[in-house]
């Protein structure tokens, strides 16, 4: 195995670190195409005639997998390296579609919970977190920038994946053959359109600079600042980022889930049902492009104000966006749009800033094993989320318009209100739960 | 020698960008399509 491991990958002198991002994408991309489950979710019920519960299985076990997936494995793919995790990534989320293909044909639908949610979800936990420390490596001085790009295409995935989906179906049919088809040329699709990520991704070797010093303004980072993911789970810290992301993640997923509907509640008024549908699923679609577009922009800005100072942004302004829809958004399309499309914005951002707060506090050394644990904010936040959106909304049926979203609004508010004060909460990692320093080169052996 | 090691590392990031980046911008595309109906 020595072809796949840290060792066989450490970057000749003159490689351009500028192909360590396509590599991260090239993954990312991939496994992003979670996020448009529900086209294929649509197939399967109208081909298999299964309820909205059954056909979500799959899609909730994979992201159920992909939070512990990420926690178990992270302190593995530290010691591996990239291309191990890429690989294996690679080979668990194509394998979920061929073995998803192979119970459809067989009629056996179990093989798809198995298949795409199982063994596709752990290729999504190890995919997700196997660039994050390269790249925070290899851009020292743009850690911000470098893991919004990665997971940037991570929000970018539905994106592609959508339209393909839709033209597979419409080309193969939903027939269980036809399903069957679908998921076997996108496995074999993925499977090739990855391997470019693990072929290409290098490490930097240890003396390695970037060109451009490391911006410390911000925040100053001391030399030595090396936490150990054992460590750094039982520091206040870790929890406190654990509170930030779990609520942010929630606060975004209170618009996103019912994105549609909300829409639509808001402005039932201002045309004709029809003219109202389309606009609503045009806002659903904008709204996949903040969430993008807010991975990039703001992590990449957060490298000039600090962690601290954008995840105020998110958390403080994000609370007064939705006091804003909450009281002005009715009627009014453009304040609605504004003050959604940054919500998401922050929603996404929020992901894509995480890792470099990680490796503000904690260091680069364990930093990708320490996000695969907070990643389970991710899964808490994928139960917490729904469940305040729908189960009050659906008490609320008897109200209107607007006013049926005002409870669960207000709770998001509340939650946002909790994250910020987390964020202030937030200091340096004591020296005294550094890794010893003359431990820290020896990688491996403090990984296992 | 090092020239055309140079010159083959950066055909090698252009098609690297031009893989994840065609994909990318075609889900783009797609995406804005749809957005004529919000207005």
């Amino acid at each position: 195995m020595g072809f796949l491991d840290r060792s066989a990958i450490v970057a000749p002198p003159g490689w351009s670190r500028w192909l360590v991002p396509p590599a991260a994408l090239a993954v990312h991309l991939a496994i992003g195409q979670a996020y448009a489950w529900s086209v294929l979710k649509t197939g399967l019920g109208n081909g298999l005639g299964l309820s909205g519960t059954v056909t979500a299985l799959p899609f909730q076990l994979a992201i159920i997998m992909l939070g512990l997936s990420a926690a178990i494995v992270g302190t593995t793919v530290e010691r591996r390296g990239p291309r191990w995790a890429m690989f294996m990534s690679t080979i668990f989320f194509s394998a979920g579609f061929l073995v998803s293909a192979l119970g459809l044909a067989l009629g056996q639908y179990w093989l798809v919970v198995v298949g795409y949610g199982a063994l596709g979800g752990i290729g999504l936990g190890i995919g997700y977190i196997s660039p994050v420390s390269t790249l925070m490596k290899w851009f020292a001085d743009r850690p911000g920038m470098a893991t919004g790009i990665a997971i940037m295409g991570f929000g970018g995935g539905a994106l592609i994946a959508s339209p393909i989906e839709t033209n597979l179906l419409a080309a193969f049919g939903t027939s269980s053959g036809g399903l069957a088809s679908t998921f076997a040329v996108m496995g074999v699709g993925y499977a090739i359109f990855m391997s470019v990520g693990w072929l290409l991704v290098r490490v930097p070797a240890d003396d390695w600079t970037p060109p451009n010093a490391p911006q410390q303004a911000a925040q100053a980072v001391r030399d030595d600042l090396a936490v150990s993911a054992q460590t750094a789970v039982k520091l206040p810290q870790f929890w406190l980022l654990w509170i930030i992301l779990c609520f942010n993640v929630t606060a975004g997923i209170g618009l996103l889930e019912r994105a549609n509907d909300i829409y639509k509640d808001f402005f039932a008024t201002t045309g004709p049902a029809q003219l109202v549908a389309g606009a609503a699923a045009a806002f659903v679609s904008i709204l996949s492009l903040a969430n993008m577009l807010g991975r990039f922009i703001w992590s990449s800005t957060s490298d000039v104000v600090g962690r601290k100072n954008i995840y105020r942004l998110y958390l403080g302004v994000g609370a007064l966006l939705y006091l804003v829809i909450l009281t002005l958004g009715e009627g009014n399309k453009v304040v609605f749009l504004i003050a959604s499309l940054l919500i998401l914005s922050f929603y996404g951002a929020g992901f894509a800033t995480i890792p470099a707060y990680l490796k503000d506090l904690f260091g680069t050394y364990q930093v990708g094993a320490i996000h695969g644990r907070l990643l389970t904010a991710w899964s808490a936040a994928g139960v917490l989320g729904p469940l305040v959106v729908n189960a009050i909304v659906d008490a609320r049926s008897d109200v209107q318009g607007p006013a049926k979203y005002s409870v669960s609004f207000t709770i998001m508010i509340a939650l946002l209100v909790v994250g910020f004060i987390a964020n202030e909460l937030v200091r340096p990692v004591d020296p005294k739960h550094y890794v010893d320093s003359t431990e820290t080169p020896v990688r491996e052996e403090a990984a296992r | 020698m090092s020239q055309a090691t140079s010159g083959g590392r950066t055909v090698l990031t252009v098609v690297a960008w031009l893989w994840v980046l065609i994909p990318f911008l075609y889900g783009v595309w797609q995406l804005v399509i749809k957005l004529p109906a919000l207005f």
